[in-house]
């Protein structure tokens, strides 16, 4: 894009996105015996969003984001124990500290093809479980970090039971990064993060530093996983090293694929989709749950990826895909 | 000291052993098909299982399960690829890695429905139990007998690999499949044959492991990290490089454990992240 | 309209109409439990063992009906853990708080039972530190260290000078090794080596061969019972014949549960555990509990330690309804648990009114077989010991 066509534009949030966050505002008198459910799902919306950064817009695979979850939970959680409870510093530091990892961790990432990719990430994760674990006089194991308090927030709101503070902090923090990353995603950035997903070599043969831009996304990404997971920790009061589990990052990756790559939206509906789901669902029978997991995440992947937003999109633009398949022969 | 370093070595080489064995498959699937097949473990699972049940209900001896469990496991495999794996060759490996997980659990809650999500347990021959002691080093039968199966069924598959016109079709698909078409080789059927064997031995690697590695429903994800681990470093064109970096994981596992116990878990995941970043083309590659 | 959905409306339409339903309403029990994934049996057991006490006893409490509301964690999962048991107390307004298989999850939960004033009764979760994290919690089943400082005394005194450590690398392996170490320790024993085995860990050789090459009397173990650890220990033990080395294998009674005692075949034969409970205990009370038992969870099923915390969990809710009068108030609750005896399936129990933990009798159990099958037999015991280090 030449520069005399002037900097490109980010289109304004169409007024149905602006319903939906005014829905979510208002979940305080739709939902109210159920804050403390639906600030998890923003907590995993966050989460997956931030997948969705280095997965569905770059093209890394990865099964070791919750690393990075894990570290902003430490973080905050850390800094809350040894009386730093305010919230929002402990937040911003938080982000820092997973940003910084994943700045270090970008270099190894971006060497070798998918299976290397996700070895390393998948390896970095595990890693980072057992050296929690070692250090549990610091970490506290498993059984986690005591005493954690949070002040309340911006000195007024207290943290209560009913959730109602949680699920405001949660949904105004999913909000602004969401329009941060939109902002993004919209620039020319975002879009050479498209193009070296689909083709790295022609980007790098156009002349784009791949290496270093696919660095910069990640490390972007992981500031943002560990904002969510200082969510977690300042909403919980409790952090334990499950935050760094490898389910958690298996999980994530479901809940983008079940929401659709490479989509805005996609982590906060396949977020929402998947803990609801699991939620409801396994209270029923949790073994049936994980079957019909296995079966549909199959279904999805034959009937074409997107996921439940992917469908809604073929259902609504069937022509224009059926044009663009016939485009994409080799 | 001397004969703790050959113990350490010995049972090293054992657990890596029944990694590669496991493992080959994968690394045969990715490299052929280019196919990543994360439900790999679940054939494993799949020996280890009919292994159990053919001991425990059917009163098959053990020597007599292993070739079952490794036949049965081969003909589901070859299920899977005409029904579900051919369609995913040309599509990319998240969607492969999606599909393959799906699988993956849809056979541990079938497992966890089926067997209940305990431990199994097996009774090993009296033959096979205990301890031999070789020049002062104790060591254990079944690691013996371990070793030396794997042993044999490493020349057996260099030997169909390089002597025989399946492995030449085999090496000339894994170098270039659209030539090898063209060149009247049936690559389909190749596909068939090579992911049928790689889920029989991933069959009967479970079911040898179920004495070392336990076998419970959740075997395919407590595992599915060290076969790829044993991919990912080994390369995926040649058979040796799975073999080495799955006998050098177990070496590096074991002696880890047992010198640096403190260290204990980190030594495989560190040692595979250096590897990885030495050499992400991994450990032996034909250029 | 899902089953949930209707139960909620119909939960909140009663607990609107509280003041004036007052006697017909059901006295609710919030169990937080593992009941699915590779941790389900600890929940189970644990349900069991509740269920089994309210079909011996009859559902009727001071005049009002017992409810069970049980949540699944699906495994040691805190933030949830803390989600389940805010929405047990606001949406369901539960009386009490129950189940917590582990640690971390009770951890979680406990600020809420403070904020809440809601009697927590921990039926499993073993670490210490638990009953020090909210004046609303009382444990009814055992700290680690607790069942671990006899076996210490129990080996000194029967000649075993040498001991290596192997546990599981985690909180309450961590807390059976330091009591082990110091007790033993202080009582003149020598701790030749230990090893913290990783949480996730399939191969048992290498842990197994340097204990063998230290040569130790004997070697202490503890293994969480839920999980593959112990049967893979077992194995590897009698695989690299430490037995026939002249090794003696002591472990907490984790090792040998139950619950898995039966698969692990002959090899458990004679080996030493300490805990409070084994289904082979002489009593009339732990008949009763057996018999009950089997009709909720079917015969040829056995209990183990988990399912004698449901039992005696539920004993002492009843307790406390029962000496309210069916009006349950957080403070006064913690009045009555503070002291309380039960007689338990294991034996004598006392609630102990300073720290909320059990005061038991810890036996000194060998795997023996009775009648065909292996169980721990019970040939010495430690009465009214408490959690040390408390």
């Amino acid at each position: 894009m030449s520069a005399a066509l002037g900097a490109p534009r980010i289109p304004r949030l169409p007024w149905r996105e602006i319903v939906f966050w005014v829905v979510l505002a208002t979940g305080f008198w739709l939902w109210p015996k159920h804050l403390a459910l639906a600030s998890q799902v923003l907590i995993a919306g966050l989460f997956t969003l931030s997948y969705d950064l280095i997965l569905g817009y770059s093209g890394i695979l990865s099964l070791g984001h919750a690393a990075y979850f894990g570290l902003g939970a430490y973080a905050a959680g850390l800094l809350a124990q040894r009386g730093w409870g305010e919230p929002l510093s402990g937040l911003l530091a938080a982000g820092a500290c997973a940003g910084f990892a994943g700045f270090l961790t970008g270099f190894l990432v971006v060497r070798g093809q998918d299976l290397t990719r996700l070895m390393v990430t998948t390896a970095i994760g595990l890693l980072l479980f057992e050296l929690a674990n070692k250090l549990s006089s610091v970490t506290g194991g498993v059984d986690g970090l005591l005493g954690i308090e949070m002040k309340p927030l911006l000195g007024v709101f207290r943290f209560d039971i009913y959730g109602r503070t949680a699920y405001g902090y949660c949904l105004a923090v999913t909000f602004l990064l969401f329009l941060g990353v939109r902002r993004i995603v919209h620039s020319p950035f975002g879009w050479s993060l498209r193009g070296m997903r689909d083709n790295p070599g022609r980007m790098l043969a156009l002349g784009y530093p791949v290496s270093r831009r696919l660095i910069a996304v990640y490390t972007l990404a992981a500031a943002i996983a560990g904002i969510s997971g200082a969510l977690l920790a300042q909403t919980t009061q409790f952090v334990s090293i499950d935050v760094f589990s490898f389910g958690r990052s298996a999980d994530v990756m479901v809940m983008l694929i079940v929401g659709g790559a490479g989509v805005l939206y996609g982590g906060l509906v396949g977020a929402a989709v998947f803990t609801l789901a699991y939620h409801y669902l396994s209270a029923l029978n949790p073994v049936y749950w994980q079957f019909w997991l296995g079966a549909f995440l199959i279904a999805i992947v034959l009937m074409g990826r997107g996921g439940v937003l992917g469908a809604w999109t073929r259902v609504v633009n069937t022509l224009r895909e059926w044009r663009g398949e016939a485009a994409a022969q080799p | 000291m001397i004969a703790s370093l050959l113990g350490v070595l010995f049972d090293g080489l054992a657990y890596g052993m029944l990694l590669f064995l496991v493992g080959v498959g994968l690394s045969v699937t990715l490299g052929l098909m280019n196919f990543v097949n994360l439900a790999h473990g679940a054939f494993g699972m799949l020996g280890g299982y009919l292994c159990v049940l053919a001991m425990a209900r059917w009163n098959i001896p053990f020597l007599a399960a292993l070739p079952l469990a490794f036949v049965v496991s081969a003909l589901v495999g070859l299920l899977f690829e005409r029904l579900l794996f051919r369609r995913l060759y040309r599509r990319s490996h998240l969607d492969q890695v999606l599909l393959t997980i799906g699988l993956t659990f849809m056979a541990i809650a079938a497992a966890t429905f089926a067997f209940g999500p305990q431990q199994q347990a097996m009774q090993l021959p009296e033959y096979l139990s205990g301890q031999l002691n070789v020049v002062g080093v104790d060591l254990n039968i079944y690691r013996v007998f371990l070793l030396a199966l794997g042993a044999v069924l490493v020349v057996a598959l260099t030997l169909v690999v390089e002597r025989t016109r399946f492995g030449a079709a085999v090496r000339a698909a894994v170098d270039n499949a659209r030539v090898a078409e063209a060149l009247g080789i049936r690559v389909g059927l190749v596909f068939q044959i090579a992911l049928a064997a790689g889920c029989g031995l991933a069959g009967l690697g479970g079911a040898l492991g179920v004495e070392v590695l336990g076998l419970d429903p959740l075997f395919p994800l407590k595992y599915m990290v060290y076969f790829l681990l044993v991919v990912a470093v080994g390369g995926t064109t040649t058979l040796k490089g799975p073999l080495y970096a799955a006998l050098l994981l177990g070496v590096a596992d074991v002696a880890g454990k047992y010198y640096i116990p403190q260290a204990g878990a980190f030594i495989i995941y560190a040692v595979m992240v250096i590897l990885l970043i030495v050499r992400p083309q991994g450990l032996v590659s034909r250029s | 309209m899902s089953n949930r959905s209707f139960g909620t409306l119909l939960l909140i339409a009663t607990s609107l109409a509280t003041p004036i339903a007052g006697a017909q309403e059901p006295i609710k029990v919030g169990m937080i439990l593992e009941m699915s994934g590779p941790f389900a049996d600890l929940g189970r057991q644990i349900l069991a063992g509740a269920q089994a006490y309210i079909k011996a006893h009859g559902e009727t409490v001071a005049g009002r009906k017992i409810e069970l509301i049980v949540r699944d964690t699906t495994g040691p999962s805190p933030d949830v853990a803390k989600r389940l048991a805010q929405e047990l107390i606001t949406n369901d307004n539960v009386d009490f708080l129950s189940g917590f298989g582990f640690t971390p999850n009770a951890l979680a939960v406990a600020p809420l039972a403070t904020e809440a004033r809601k009697p927590m009764i921990i039926m499993n979760a073993a670490t210490s530190v638990i009953t020090t994290r909210s004046p609303y919690i009382a444990r009814v089943s055992m700290t680690l260290p607790q069942v671990t400082a006899p076996l210490a005394t129990w080996a000194i005194k029967n000649g075993i000078k040498s001991v290596y450590t192997l546990v599981s690398d985690f909180g309450p392996g961590i807390d059976a090794e330091t009591t082990f170490k110091k007790t033993f320790t202080e009582a003149g024993g020598k701790i030749v080596g230990s090893v913290r085995v990783p949480l996730r860990n399939p191969e048992f050789a290498p842990f197994l061969q340097r204990i063998k090459d230290a040569h130790p009397q004997a070697v202490f173990i503890f293994l969480p019972a839920s999980g593959e650890q112990p049967l893979a220990f077992m194995k590897g033990f009698a695989e690299r014949e430490l037995n026939k080395a002249g090794i003696r294998l002591i472990a907490t009674g984790d090792l040998t549960d139950d619950g898995v005692l039966e698969a692990m075949g002959d090899t458990p034969l004679g080996v030493v555990t300490t805990h409070h409970y084994s289904a082979a205990h002489e009593s009339a009370q732990n008949r009763a509990f057996l018999k009950a038992y089997a009709e909720i969870a079917g015969p040829g099923t056995r209990p183990n330690f988990m399912a004698v915390g449901g039992w005696d969990g539920m004993a002492a809710i009843y307790e406390v309804i029962r000496k309210l009068n069916g009006q349950i108030d957080g403070d006064k609750a913690m009045e009555v648990l503070k002291g309380l005896r039960l007689d338990s399936p294991r034996g004598p129990l006392v609630i102990d009114p300073e720290t909320r933990d059990p005061i038991q009798t810890v036996y000194v159990r060998r795997v023996q077989k009775v009648n065909g099958k292996p169980y721990n037999v019970e040939f010495e015991q430690i009465p009214d010991v408490k959690d040390p280090g408390k």
